[in-house]
């Protein structure tokens, strides 16, 4: 039951950051601004760390194989902030 | 969790289970190959971005972020339904587990319509891989994630397929476990992917 209740709880975590990020993304006519493409990525790797450690179930993984998908998400998400600065 | 078994045998309720892999060694050393491919792709997408603005935003401009943003339900609802199947699956419930794959798949099988329909939009508006650097690596960044939709739909309907044929308590969990961690890591690799591509413009 607990467990259930933790999936159905991600879930609706990445829904409503998928939604915010459409809000953010469809309410600027010209160019994103600088400081919602932030927020936008933040929560690409919040919902992506979620999915990894619950629904991937690498929170209960070996610590090697959590920081490299952890890892990788953070590195990618860094060098498309420096591509976008 | 609280197996009643469990108290007999002494164990302490409290130990953490010791730490485990979810799926087969071999589909994880696939996704660390998937994640160092669409990693490179979607850096050399931003960096590509960079050095070709105005080719960037006139193809970005163009793109559907309410079909984007749909899609991008479509396959966090398909990793909820996956996740929800394999704790059903894992109970033994196998006709719930059953019912919760359906819904992946259809979360999966809409995805990869509306997919279709944006690509043949744009055959249809005459772009293809030669058009410009934008549209070469959009077709490649999300025709290549198409592709992954597909085979992880492949592998969601065989556990569907299992799960019913299979005798009671002969049911293949470890591989239902590695056709679901696939499918996650689809669904992760389309996070990244759709503020990238779809949001940031």
């Amino acid at each position: 039951m607990n467990e259930r209740r933790r999936i159905d709880a991600v879930a609706i975590v990445l829904v409503v950051g998928t939604l915010v990020s459409a809000w953010l993304g469809e309410g600027q006519p010209g160019t994103l601004p600088r400081a919602l493409a932030a927020v936008v990525l933040l929560l690409a790797l919040v919902k992506g760390t979620l999915v990894a450690l619950d629904f991937m179930e690498l929170k209960s993984a070996p610590p090697l194989w959590r920081r490299a998908v952890l890892g990788w998400l953070v590195g990618v998400v860094l060098l498309i902030v420096l591509a976008w600065s | 969790m609280t197996a009643p078994t469990s108290v007999a045998l002494s164990v302490p309720s409290t130990a953490p289970p010791p730490p485990r892999l979810v799926g087969d060694l071999a589909i994880w050393l696939v996704i660390l190959m998937e994640l160092a491919t669409f990693g490179l792709m979607f850096v050399g997408f931003a960096w590509a971005r960079r050095s070709h603005p105005d080719v960037f935003a006139q193809g970005q401009a163009q793109l559907h972020l309410t079909a984007g943003t749909i899609n991008t339900l479509l396959l966090v609802g398909g990793s909820w339904c996956v996740a929800r199947a394999l704790q059903a699956l894992r109970h033994q419930h196998m006709a719930v587990g059953r019912v919760w794959l359906v819904a992946a798949l259809a979360t999966a099988l809409a995805f990869l319509v509306l997919k279709s329909m944006e690509f043949r939009e744009r055959f249809a508006q005459g772009i293809d891989l030669d058009t410009n650097v934008f549209w070469t690596l959009f077709l490649l960044l999300t025709g290549f994630h198409f592709l992954h939709v597909l085979v992880a739909a492949v592998l969601l309907a065989l556990v569907l397929w299992h799960a019913g044929a299979a005798r009671p308590g002969a049911f293949n969990l470890h591989g239902a476990e590695t056709a679901g961690v696939f499918w996650h890591m689809v669904d992760l690799l389309w996070l990244v992917l759709f503020p990238l591509v779809y949001v940031m413009r």
